[in-house]
């Protein structure tokens, strides 16, 4: 699957394949790897903050209106309560007392008296006598003789046996409710008790909701004339211009907008028995006003989420890709270094059949010359007798120079074989320090040889020897300026060991890289370099027994100490 | 200086010829021997002072020779020529008892010089 979202991802930018070299394909594979990290990333944590902000969003709703309907359902139990309080109190007086104990001024002052001492609301009081007429009365107005019987609310009390009306002004332009009930007296007459309530503790209900200066709380009745009053909706005894909700006795929440044009959640419940609606207006707004705070931390923590996941990603890849990179060159340059080593073998094999076959004629050009020199050295009176054995000396060193090549050729071509013989180090050293002769020479780069004189012969391998001094010198060689010096230097170590000194005073190296110099691969020569040099130098040393050490300091120059046993 | 008695042992005659007149122009005494039947034939008849063994010749190779000549005269001291390419043989003949071995071609004065050094030390 992630096969093809990478091709995908290829394809998607139609990567130009017409352009070639090796920096394309990893600016190719640095992007690629890029996006589909980033893809396998970003992809599920975008669900998981579209998942969250909706599961956010609907919890966070759902609680807000918990609230509210626990809101509601409180302040309507809290109104019943006081509207029932008051309707059983005055039931309990229309039963307690007789016709004629209410009848009395006196008596009924007195009753109000004690209501209004242990009720708070009761402004008056009244007693319609089965005539419908209002026979005695207690309160700030003068009530006393009105007939009640055509009045709509006495026969409904005569009906129900008890009613609360809806919310009117009075004389006095305060709002207010009446309630009555119903006495049947032993005669069998039916009475009626009524009392005017200021709905003022209603008010105070509402007031305690504790609601924002952006919501609203008000009582309505059935028909949607707003009892108690509103701050967005009317006066007392306007209409709603909210249309009325279904009928529902448990506190429900409707999303609506309201004539202002705001949205908002409309809360109500309806009072059973009674003619009263509760309603608890909270804009939409208001209730968001936490969700977007929500919200504004959840795209800053995603945001930020992004930033690390790219820049981690950028880094990442970078990184991954660079170290592909460096391992593919570093193959590429093994690859070439056995390439290289492989070429050299072939030429060695060839090279060391041509000296095999040149030391013989040689060996005999050098006898027969040397013959011919003693010959004419001891023949007196022989004309041009020094001439004779200045040609003679030519030729011999002519054989010598020949022999110094065969030699050379054998020593590079025995350089790939393994095997041990018994060697002179100091020899070697000049026959390797030989090779570089001429590079040294073009840049006045002055050799000197310490060699002990009597250093006894070691068991080692000439080829391996002669490569482990080469990487060096060479190294040496590179590391001075022109005109710098490499000393060489043998000494007998001990019994059975000795020392070889390869010291030069060029640009030293840094703990760094003197940290890591026998490493595989590790090179300061960028570009050109291998890195294998001083790691096979290492391996060739150790291999043959020996143990090679560095001492260096930037600057001041390097000094290479190996030490071979003897045997 | 004295002469030394040597057995010159190679199968390259133009390089014995021209090397045993060299040595004898020096005071030595040269015994050629083309092959190494030969020169244990030479050997066994007079026993030189020193021998002077090439190693790669046809026939009876020089290290079998060189066995053999260990076996027949142990006190008699060989030195061994080899070509730069064949040390290996060399250090062979170094083990079963070769005096020493030198490298083709030869410079006569370390030649007589090693002779010298093979006679004395044996005596």
């Amino acid at each position: 699957m992630i096969g093809k979202l990478r091709s995908a991802i290829a394809d998607w930018f139609d990567v130009s394949q017409e352009r070639e070299g090796s920096l394309l394909r990893y600016t190719k594979l640095r992007r690629n790897m890029f996006l589909l990290m980033i893809t396998v990333t970003i992809v599920p944590l975008s669900i998981m903050a579209v998942i969250n902000y909706h599961q956010y969003q609907s919890s966070l709703k759902r609680e807000t209106l918990e609230q509210l309907h626990a809101l509601v359902n409180k302040s309507k139990h809290s109104m019943q309560l006081f509207l029932q309080e008051r309707l059983s109190a005055i039931q309990y007086i229309a039963h307690a007392y007789s016709d004629e104990a209410l009848s009395k001024p006196e008596r009924l002052r007195e009753i109000f008296y004690t209501m209004q001492e242990n009720f708070s609301g009761f402004v008056d009081l009244g007693l319609i006598n089965p005539s419908g007429v209002q026979v005695n009365y207690v309160g700030p107005y003068n009530l006393e003789g009105k007939d009640y019987s055509s009045h709509e609310a006495y026969q409904e009390v005569r009906i129900k046996g008890s009613y609360i009306s809806d919310v009117f002004l009075g004389y006095r332009k305060f709002p207010h409710l009446v309630m009555a009930v119903e006495r049947r007296s032993p005669g069998g007459q039916n009475w009626v008790l009524r009392s005017s309530i200021d709905i003022e503790q209603l008010n105070n209900i509402i007031a305690s909701m504790g609601l924002g200066p952006d919501s609203d709380a008000f009582l309505l009745n059935r028909k949607g004339i707003i009892q108690t009053p509103s701050k967005f909706y009317g006066q007392v005894l306007d209409t709603c211009p909210l249309d009325m909700p279904p009928k529902s006795f448990q506190p429900t929440v409707v999303e609506k907008t309201d004539p202002q044009g705001r949205d908002i959640f409309l809360s109500y419940v309806y009072f059973p028995k009674l003619e009263y609606v509760l309603f608890v207006v909270k804009p939409s707004s208001d209730i968001f006003r936490a969700w977007y705070a929500l919200k504004g931390q959840m795209l800053a923590v995603f945001l930020i989420g992004v930033v690390l996941i790219v820049l981690v990603t950028y880094k990442l890849t970078d990184l991954a890709v660079k170290r592909i990179r460096q391992a593919d060159e570093r193959r590429e340059a093994a690859f070439r270094e056995l390439e290289h080593t492989h070429k050299l073998s072939s030429i060695g094999r060839m090279a060391a059949g041509v000296a095999h076959e040149i030391n013989n004629p040689l060996a005999i050009i050098n006898e027969k010359t040397g013959l011919l020199q003693d010959l004419v050295q001891n023949m007196a009176g022989l004309e041009k007798k020094d001439k004779l054995l200045g040609i003679a000396d030519s030729i011999l060193r002519s054989v010598e120079r020949a022999r110094g090549i065969t030699y050379r050729l054998l020593g590079f071509a025995r350089r790939l074989e393994v095997q041990y013989e018994l060697l002179d180090l100091n020899r070697i050293l000049q026959e390797v320090a030989a090779f570089l002769d001429r590079e040294a020479k073009d840049r006045d780069v002055d050799i000197v040889f310490d060699l002990q004189e009597d250093l006894g012969r070691i068991s080692s391998d000439q080829g391996q020897l002669e490569q482990v001094f080469l990487n060096i010198l060479t190294n040496a060689l590179a590391a001075v300026e022109d005109g710098g010096r490499i000393n060489l230097k043998t000494w007998q170590e001990s019994e059975n060991q000795v020392g070889v000194a390869i010291q030069d005073n060029g640009c030293g190296m840094t703990k760094e890289t003197l940290n890591h110099i026998f490493e595989p691969f590790f090179t300061t020569k960028k570009g050109y370099g291998t890195g294998l040099g001083l790691s096979i130098t290492y391996g060739i040393v150790k291999k043959l027994g020996g143990d090679i050490q560095v001492e260096s300091q930037e600057n001041v120059g390097t000094t290479f100490y190996i030490y071979l046993p003897m045997k | 200086m004295s002469g030394v008695k040597v057995l010159l042992v190679d199968d390259e005659q133009e390089f014995t010829s021209a090397l045993s007149e060299r040595l004898e122009i020096r005071g030595h005494a040269v015994r050629v021997a083309d092959s190494g039947e030969e020169a244990l034939e030479i050997a066994e008849a007079e026993p030189p002072e020193v021998v002077v063994l090439d190693l790669k010749m046809p026939g009876l190779s020089g290290i079998e020779v060189l066995k053999r000549l260990k076996s027949m005269l142990p006190q008699v001291p060989v030195l061994l020529l080899t070509g730069y390419g064949s040390t290996e043989e060399g250090i062979k003949g170094m083990q079963l008892g070769a005096f020493d071995y030198l490298l083709k071609p030869l410079n006569i004065t370390d030649l007589i010089k090693k002779m010298q050094e093979a006679v004395g030390g044996s005596q």
